[in-house]
């Protein structure tokens, strides 16, 4: 039974990872962009949400709510103003610029904040639970979840049934024809890092309220994504959640076994997925 | 009348420059006998982040292989050379070679798994490998697990060569294994840029270069891509493991943190080669030259200094992507290590 | 004053200059169609006009104005859009979906180009409101009017774009570029790689697409079927306008002399 209860945790714990991954999995299929400071962007995310908690007062939901804007805002003048100077055939500038933003916010968050860990409170919540027959699950750990399938619902939703969606997948198969078509490339680039960072809005929510954070967590958070979303297999959202499932129930039965192993755990699941499905659980037909 | 053409790519700036780098080395050589001890640890710190650095060049300027994960091979390397020392009692002068294999030994698997992976994916792929070795490191209790270790007495005394300098220079034990660790990486660092500029003036050196510039072309002149990564790749690891040693035996203690700190050794690392010029090999040399007087000045700001160097190396990504010294090459037209061949007419 | 013309028109790429000085315009209402060999400069000409490849404001105009500095979603906004050569449907739309991206930004001004607008104050640069004014993009081109021209494409509406033929493709790339109601219609190459009886049908719809008030550039390599459909025809060789003039006027001689630079 408590085996069960190990892996019904991992499998919530994926929802988080999920989470994490959904925006660099967004910016990755609409740009071919790897952002690798999008770890360090979930965690100023969770300082912002710190912030608006500690002047207003708000619950840290709602607070989310007052960032999210703001943090779309950060993505679209990000990607206006620096990354899509990078983008074209050679990979390493997009790569160093992005490796470089993840040193500066670290450090700027480190300036701000200090190195002291934070966490953004819940109250009771915290430690509620339901239990389901035998099995007893954490209230946030349940929610976490749910958020993660509700933002992989509406990214769907957004990329196969609107205008914008619809203006995202033209400009990832033809950028030039998109142009010809009244699309400005750079424009829907900007609005998909915007998109983007209102997921890491979520995504740092959780990550505030679930652990304690500092300015240092964030590479650890970007590599949780990127083999969730490897594992899942490039541009499925279903897939990357399945990848962050994976990830979970590998940490928290590793930990079950010897506490020290939980994130080696991951990161052997992840390799061995690498080993036997070097494109992933579910790649897409064509890329 | 016919003119006979040569390849050739000597220039008289390179003639010069070699001349020079000579009497350079000379003096570096001999530079313990009057300068400080200060000077002398600045200098190892220029000289270990120069190697590192012409490798992660190699790796990223000339072959495309954006690694973020070499931090692996400093760490594992290091590793090595203490846990040689400590439980086999190898003088750590010699275990510098076995941090070099078994660097090597982890560029296989490493390569086979990141290899998998394309372009960006490629780079966090290498990440994930440093954070599963240090993790896997951290357990190995013997080197003193998640808190590290420090190297045992007997074994720094040991050390080759410390006791003739210390009769030499006279000067204390402590001292004397500091010179003793500035020409280990003063060797290593020139054997680094003449191994680097030998390896770039060969046929697949140059090969390589094609490589870079147009894939497609260079394997349809028979240029095997995937065998030069693999070569490339693991002498990187081979000279990174090596200088992770060497730094870690300079140091005298180590511990999982940070002998795998991707700031210290794949960020700024990054960012000397970035800031001097990627794909060169001037580049790298007036990066740390650049990196370090940054730090110098900025030494008591913490932080800031990071932000700083972040900063500047974005700027120059954007604005100047050849770094400082392609700004300087394109408007003099100089090039120390001059690797490209020119026609020469001979009468 | 012309509809769209070009005035001294010159384009290179790099050191290469593939355009020295092309003068062709096109009035309201007619059709004119642009030939040549291959790599005579009419598809440098089609990227230049829609702003692919950007130059000098007055080299060409629009309505009076000059456009030929402007980004191509802003030429496309002010109602010149352009059916690329080899039809380039995006792969990941279905055939409806390529139908409305071609009308989702026609004429108007989106939130974007309101921002772009403040943004060119302090940038410089061709502000995208002004840009854009007197064209709302709205005339008889629908989703309907353009399933009723072309009807296989209504029954095939929901089918990926790619799993079409490269006639009912090429008609769906026509459709897409009415969506928007263009005053002009580029169309590059649209025989290329069709069979005859499939030529026929997509120039079959010229007529009605002329009818809802569109003028329309073809660009052909195929002589027979420019010279059946065109009012004016210019033809162009290595960069420049060999030959102008009505098809009844112009030999067989002469254009033979125009495209292939010497005499029969």
């Amino acid at each position: 039974m408590i085996w069960i209860e190990t892996i019904v945790q991992g499998v919530l714990l994926g929802g988080l990872y999920a989470l994490f991954a959904a925006g660099l999995s967004l910016v990755f299929g609409i740009m071919r962009l790897v952002n690798l400071a999008h770890g360090d962007l979930i965690v100023m995310g969770a300082y912002l949400i710190l912030v608006v908690v500690s002047v207003s007062g708000l619950n840290p939901f709602f607070a989310a709510l007052v960032a999210a804007p703001f943090m779309f805002t950060v993505g679209w003048i990000l990607q206006r103003a620096v990354l899509n100077r990078t983008l074209g055939e050679d990979i390493l500038p997009p790569l160093l610029v992005t490796f470089g933003l993840s040193v500066v916010i670290q450090n700027t968050l480190l300036e701000g904040f200090t190195a002291d860990s934070q966490r953004l409170s819940m109250g009771p919540l915290e430690t509620a639970s339901v239990n389901v027959g035998p099995i007893t699950m954490g209230t946030l750990p349940i929610l976490t979840f749910g958020s993660a399938i509700v933002v992989i619902l509406v990214l769907n939703w957004i990329f196969y049934r609107t205008a914008i969606g619809r203006a995202f997948r033209a400009t990832s198969d033809d950028p030039v024809t998109a142009s010809l078509m009244g699309i400005r490339p750079d424009r829907v680039f900007a609005t998909a890092m915007g998109l983007a960072l209102v997921v890491v809005t979520i995504a740092a929510l959780y990550l505030g309220t679930r652990s304690n954070f500092d300015p240092y967590v964030g590479p650890a958070r970007l590599i949780y994504a990127f083999e969730a979303v490897i594992i899942g297999g490039l541009g499925s959202l279903w897939g990357t959640l399945a990848g962050g499932i994976i990830i979970g129930v590998a940490q928290t039965l590793g930990a079950a076994i010897n506490p020290e192993w939980q994130i080696l755990a991951g990161h052997v699941a992840f390799l061995i997925v690498l080993l036997v499905r070097p494109r992933g659980l579910f790649p897409r037909a064509f890329d | 009348m016919t003119q006979t053409y040569t390849a050739s790519a000597r220039t008289r700036a390179g003639t010069l420059s070699g001349i020079a780098a000579l009497i350079l080395l000379v003096v570096a050589i001999v530079l313990p006998s009057f300068a400080s001890r200060s000077l002398i640890q600045d200098l190892f710190f220029i000289l270990t982040m120069l190697t590192l650095a012409q490798f992660w060049n190699l790796l990223a300027g000339y072959t495309g292989l954006v690694s973020v994960g070499q931090q692996a091979f400093v760490g594992f390397g290091a590793y090595m050379l203490f846990g040689a020392t400590i439980l086999w009692g190898v003088n750590p002068v010699a275990a510098l070679f076995m941090s070099g294999v078994f660097a090597l030994l982890l560029a296989i698997p490493t390569a086979f798994f990141a290899f998998r992976l394309s372009g960006a994916y490629f780079a966090i792929g290498t990440w994930v490998v440093a954070e599963v070795v240090r993790l896997c490191v951290a357990q190995w209790q013997a080197v003193g697990g998640g808190t590290g270790t420090s190297m045992p007495r007997d074994a720094r005394d040991a050390m080759w060569g410390v006791e003739w300098i210390e009769i030499l220079f006279d000067v204390r034990s402590s001292a004397a294994r500091d010179i003793l660790a500035y020409w280990l990486a003063l060797a290593l660092a020139a054997a680094t840029i003449g191994g680097i500029y030998w390896f770039l003036r060969t046929r697949r050196g140059l090969a390589l270069a094609a490589l870079r510039d147009n894939v497609e072309a260079a394997k349809s002149t028979g240029v095997d891509a995937t065998r030069m990564k693999w070569i490339v790749f693991l002498v990187a690891a081979f000279g990174t493991g090596i200088a992770g040693g060497l730094i870690f035996m300079q140091n005298g203690r180590i511990s999982p943190d940070s002998a795998f700190s991707v700031t210290e050794w794949t960020a700024f690392v990054i960012f000397i080669v970035v800031i001097g010029g990627i794909g060169t090999l001037e580049g790298p040399i007036i990066g740390v030259l650049v990196f370090f007087f940054l730090q110098e000045l900025m030494a008591d700001f913490g932080a800031v200094y990071l932000i700083v160097l972040g900063l500047l190396g974005i700027a120059i990504m954007l604005f100047a992507p050849t770094g400082l010294w392609g700004f300087f090459a394109k408007r003099t037209g100089i090039a120390l290590f001059p690797t490209q061949r020119r026609l020469e007419t001979k009468r | 004053m012309a509809l769209l013309e070009t005035r001294g028109l010159t384009a290179h790429y790099g050191d290469f200059q593939a355009l020295f000085g092309v003068d062709i315009h096109l009035d309201e209402g007619e059709t004119v169609a642009i030939i040549g060999a291959n790599g005579a400069g009419k598809t440098t000409l089609m990227r230049s006009i829609t702003g692919v490849l950007r130059g000098e404001p007055e080299q060409i105009r629009h309505n009076g104005t000059g456009i030929g500095h402007l980004m191509p979603d802003m030429i496309m906004k002010r109602g010149i859009v352009m059916v690329p050569e080899g039809r380039r449907l995006f792969p990941s739309l279905t055939v409806e979906e390529n139908l409305l991206i071609g009308g989702q930004h026609k004429g108007g001004r989106d939130l974007g180009d309101r921002i772009d607008s403040i943004l060119s104050r302090f940038t410089g640069g061709p502000d995208p409101m002004e840009v854009v004014s007197g064209n709302d993009g709205t005339g008889v081109w629908t989703l309907d009017t353009v399933y009723d021209l072309f009807p296989i494409l209504k029954e095939r509406r929901h089918t990926p774009s790619t799993a079409l033929s490269g006639g009912q493709q090429q008609m769906v790339a026509i459709g897409r570029a009415l969506m928007s109601n263009p005053s002009v219609l580029l169309c590059d190459e649209i025989s290329l790689g069709l069979a005859p009886v499939i030529i026929r049908d997509i120039y079959a719809a010229l007529p009605r697409i002329r009818a809802g008030g569109t003028s329309v550039v073809v660009v052909e390599q195929d002589i027979g079927q420019a010279l059946k459909v065109a009012d004016r025809v210019y033809c162009m060789m290595e960069g420049r306008v060999t030959l102008e003039g009505r098809p009844d006027e112009i030999s067989r001689d002469d254009v033979h002399a125009a495209y292939f630079g010497a005499p029969a």
